[in-house]
């Protein structure tokens, strides 16, 4: 914790010389910090990046959906994370009180969707197209579930719509949830060590599909009406016969930033990144072992033009 | 003939064997009744409370005021003066001192170098107990240095520094206030009962609306987790000083403030220190979930580390925990012994009559100034750290590859023999029988007060909605005490026959109450899948200690003459443990059962992260929803199951000492 305030330090030191103009407030912009590789580095970055503007940060733990409370009373400033897919609720309800404002797209795509390892396309050769699975789904079940395939989808808080979906599309599966990201992805790790079947809720970016070789399975491409409309789709009869969404990953902040801090509000909205950037970080990080700020580092070293740009816009 | 006692006995017995049956058909039985308002609780009778809890909630955080004083700013204002004492312990052991902000930051100071702290403990052990204590406590720091994780165990430490005194302070304070008003006793109680069984995910919400985000609402959690045993250890400490040091304190004229400080509290001290102990472990044992609100330290570690599936990484941080628990426990008990020591007066200069402090300060002071030339003064070298993270990956991966086939068919035997069936009378059972089955029970064990009490409470969790969730809690729970009781008796008389079994047995036990279960709950998971037998391995490991400890304390209290009346009259060592040991330690027994449930209950949570559809579960989505209401229903659910099994067994174990002659 302290190499990383002084390597923030000297670097700070550094800079300063050249981006010593006023800021209109030096009392610190508060982010949050989540407990996934991808957040840290993304929110460590824009906090380096405000640094860099003459800005002071202050980074803070905060549960993914419990920060919202916290956003809405200006006790914390930035969220970088906020997922269309599994933030989308909070962050409406979060928007609504006028409170919190949604700042913009960081430039990620959220892609969540049914995954299989590639060994498992020897024992199902139709995938990724969905229709194999309603001949194979046998090949993925357990003991538990047999003669259903097993399908390990995420927390019951992560919606997804997953038992809606096995109906409408008629596929023999058992959804099973994990309590966790961590109990999910151990599943896969299990299964992965053995060769053994296994289908699952993956998102991205995550280090997983960078780990573990295979792809997501190809449903029906996903629309609103699709899970509003029963009668759209391939089933006439129900909704929800279409894969997930996908979607952006937002930044939100605290409406009272941009009064506060109107040069950090206009930095904060120009910051974007690319998902094959932060999957190659995430990578570094969660499977190399590089320690996430030496990452960050190495990325506002190589991408000085960009942000500088951001900065004096 | 048989009497009107055993008769009732007999009855009671009948009546749940036959409740058992029913639950088994519960679900045919309904059907074929037709009336599934039998085993579902009817929706249109609940009561939402969760809505009613809810805004009440909003009020309190967005309304309430006196005058111009609003509610939030008392909160507020209580988080800042936490904060304090917080920053500067922060400042000390981690983060060092730093004036002006980003990039005007000065560092002014450095954190105590590790050298430092490290001698400060080898010099307290020493002073406490002995050189074998300094040398224990000594090495417990170095592993955390020479592992790589003084920086969290620091951050991890200054919290433990100030939640100790603030739960153990106040704890203290409450607790004479309980001892002095019969009437405050009588409040606390209660109050103290939910503090202990609500799990602590269903006020985090509130916590974190009323003292803002950060760790002091994790401070102010884990404060209000681990202060009960310590108001209850105070009362009953102070209730059991002689009375002839109470009237002496009278006779030489006290008044009463002097009578409690001077004459109660210290002549209770060491039984007070256990209470501080106890203090200190629950601090410990929240490690984790505070690190989920802003704690960071070790906790966050483990929980990061096993986000990406490093289980080495997890573990060794889960290991630093057990190590830091261990060092602050021993010398915390070793400490209460030496409160009682009196000194000889040793004369000479200040400086030769604390050589300790002495030490301490100077080597703080070298460190401080040659730290500015060689870092490794202040820092334990990045490079030289060691660790085992690799070795903990492959025997999980050799595990999983070789035993995964072998593990499978072990979990699916206690699924269809153990799990499924108590999982079907559990749901299948009618909640009306249920209640009134409860309220006999209450009435058999304890009379008509104890019956209205079981019969209210389980009426409470009824008209809540939650009932069939209640009952997969109850499932889950009772599967778990129930092997963990296998498990645990057994382990604890042979810990207490066999002196060598026995230390190892404890140190076993020690181990894996201290280790945060988040640890072993993942190669769990990849061993078992996620699903019941996953949780109920964690709660079987979790809540194992208590029905190891009090088995053990139980037969070794056993009397001396009664196993010598045993012996005289021929009993072999097998009759000796059947008729006289074990009878006699039952109520030791009912006791450690009693506290295996309320363990078993509070790991709830927890499992609920590896996929359980229980009111752990509840809790856990109300937490991830910020919904206040929610959450508070389910974790007083769980808090009245809690209540009704702790008070039926409670009033067991009286009953049981009464007939075997130990109480009146």
């Amino acid at each position: 914790m302290r190499t990383a305030r002084l390597g923030a330090l000297t670097l700070s030191l550094m800079t300063s010389v050249s981006m010593a103009w006023a800021v209109e407030s030096t009392d610190p912009i508060k982010l949050t910090l989540h407990d996934w590789s991808g957040q840290l580095i993304n929110t460590k970055i824009m906090g380096n990046i405000l640094k860099e503007a003459g800005y002071n940060v202050e980074y803070v733990q905060a549960d993914y959906i419990a920060q919202f409370a916290g956003l809405k009373n200006g006790d914390l400033h930035l969220a970088m994370e906020i997922w269309e897919t599994t933030g989308r609720e909070a962050l409406d309800e979060a928007t609504g009180t006028g409170k919190v404002v949604n700042v913009g797209e960081t430039g990620l795509m959220a892609i969540e969707e049914w995954w299989y390892p590639s060994y498992m396309k020897d024992r199902c050769p139709g995938l990724p197209n969905w229709e194999a699975l309603k001949d194979c789904a046998e090949e993925f079940s357990t003991a538990e579930t047999a003669p259903y395939g097993r399908y390990v989808g995420g927390p019951v808080t992560w919606g997804g719509f997953d038992e809606e979906r096995v109906e409408a599309l008629e596929l023999d599966f058992e959804v099973v949830h994990a309590g966790t990201d961590a109990a999910l992805f151990a599943e896969l790790e299990s299964a992965y060590q053995r060769e053994d079947p296994i289908m699952l809720w993956v998102y991205v970016p995550h280090w997983a599909p960078a780990k573990y070789d295979g792809e997501f399975v190809e449903f029906p491409p996903y629309s609103a009406e699709c899970y509003a409309d029963p009668s759209v789709g391939v089933n006439p009869d129900l909704a929800y016969d279409c894969g997930k969404p996908r979607g952006p990953i937002w930044k939100a902040a605290w409406s009272g930033l941009k009064e506060k801090w109107p040069g950090a509000y206009d930095v904060i909205e120009a910051y974007n990144i690319s998902n094959e950037e932060m999957s190659a970080m995430v990578g570094k990080v969660d499977l190399e072992g590089v320690d996430i700020d030496t990452v960050v580092a190495d990325w506002m070293k190589t991408n000085k033009d960009r942000w500088s740009g951001w900065i004096t816009q | 003939m048989k009497t009107r006692g055993e008769r009732q006995t007999l009855f009671v017995w009948m009546l749940i064997i036959a409740t058992i049956i029913i639950g088994y058909y519960g679900r045919d039985l309904a059907k074929l009744l037709d009336a599934r308002w039998l085993i579902k609780f009817p929706s249109a009778w609940v009561i939402r409370f969760n809505v009613e809890i809810s805004a009440a909630m909003k009020w309190l955080v967005e309304d309430a005021a006196i005058g111009p004083i609003s509610f939030t700013d008392v909160t507020r204002g209580i988080a800042w003066l936490i904060e304090q004492p917080y920053q500067l312990s922060l400042a000390l052991l981690a983060d060092g001192f730093i004036v002006g902000q980003g990039a005007e930051a000065v560092p002014v100071l450095p954190a105590i170098s590790w050298i430092v702290v490290t001698t400060a403990v080898i010099a307290l052990g020493q002073y406490c107990r002995d050189w074998g204590l300094a040398a224990l406590v000594g090495a417990c720091f170095l592993y955390l240095a020479v592992f790589g994780q003084w920086d969290s165990a620091m951050v991890t430490l200054a919290s433990v520094i100030i939640a100790v005194p603030i739960g153990a302070g106040g704890g203290l304070l409450l607790g004479i206030w309980a001892y002095r008003h019969p009437v405050g006793e009588r409040i606390l109680s209660p109050i103290l009962d939910l503090m202990q069984t609500i799990p602590i995910f269903a006020y985090l919400v509130p916590i974190l609306f009323m003292f803002g985000f950060g760790p002091v609402s994790a401070l102010v959690a884990t404060i209000i987790y681990a202060t009960p045993p310590m108001v209850r250890i105070t009362t009953l400490a102070l209730k059991s000083v002689d009375p002839e040091i109470l009237d002496f304190g009278r006779m030489v004229g006290t008044t009463r403030r002097q009578l409690t400080w001077r004459v109660l509290v210290p002549s209770s001290s060491q039984t007070l220190m256990v209470g501080v102990n106890q203090v200190i472990m629950l601090t410990l044992n929240m490690v984790i979930i505070a690190s989920m609100i802003g704690a960071g330290g070790l906790g966050f570690d483990v929980l990061a580390a096993l986000r990406r599936l490093d289980i080495g990484a997890g573990f060794e941080a889960g290991i630093a925990i057990v190590v830091l628990a261990i060092a602050v426990d021993r010398l915390s008990q070793a400490f209460a012994e030496r409160i009682g020591h009196i000194d000889r007066p040793v004369t000479g200069s200040w400086v030769s009559r604390h050589k300790r402090t002495t030490l301490v300060g100077v080597l703080l002071l070298l460190t401080w100034v040659l730290g500015q030339f060689s870092p490794l003064l202040l820092k334990y070298p990045e490079s030289q750290t060691i660790t085992t993270g690799v070795f903990w990956n492959d025997t999980v991966k050799y595990l999983n590859v070789n035993y995964f086939d072998a593990l499978e068919a072990l979990k699916i035997f206690f699924l269809t023999w153990f799990l499924l069936p108590i999982k079907k009378v559990m749901l299948g059972i009618p909640w009306p029988l249920a209640i009134v089955l409860l309220s006999l029970l209450g009435w058999r064990a304890g009379g008509w007060k104890l019956a209205l009490l079981c019969l209210g409470l389980s009426g409470l969790i009824a008209v809540s909605g939650l009932w069939a969730k209640a009952m997969v809690t109850v499932y889950l729970c009772g599967a778990s005490v129930i092997l963990a009781t296998v498990i645990g008796i057994p382990l604890g008389v042979l810990a207490a026959l066999n002196r060598h079994a026995g230390t190892a047995i404890n140190l076993f036990i020690d181990t894996l109450q201290t280790l945060p279960s988040f640890v072993y709950l993942i190669p769990v998971v990849m061993l078992f899948r996620v699903g019941d037998f996953t949780a109920m391995i964690a709660i079987v490991l979790y809540a194992l200690a208590p029905a190891v400890r009090y088995a053990a304390h139980g037969v070794r209290s056993v009397s001396k003459d009664l196993i010598e009346a045993g012996q005289v009259s021929g009993c072999t060592r097998w009759q000796l443990l059947r008729h006289i040991r074990l009878p006699m330690a039952l109520p030791q027994i009912l006791l450690g059962l009693n506290q295996t449930i309320m363990l078993a209950l509070s790991m709830l949570v927890i499992t609920a992260l590896v996929g359980t559809r229980d009111l752990g579960q509840e809790v856990y989505i109300a937490l991830t929803k910020a919904d206040t209401g929610r959450g508070l229903v389910a974790g007083l659910a769980i808090a009245f199951i809690a209540i009704i099994a702790d008070r039926l067994l409670k009033a067991g174990a009286r009953n049981a000492r009464i007939r075997f002659g130990l109480e009146s």
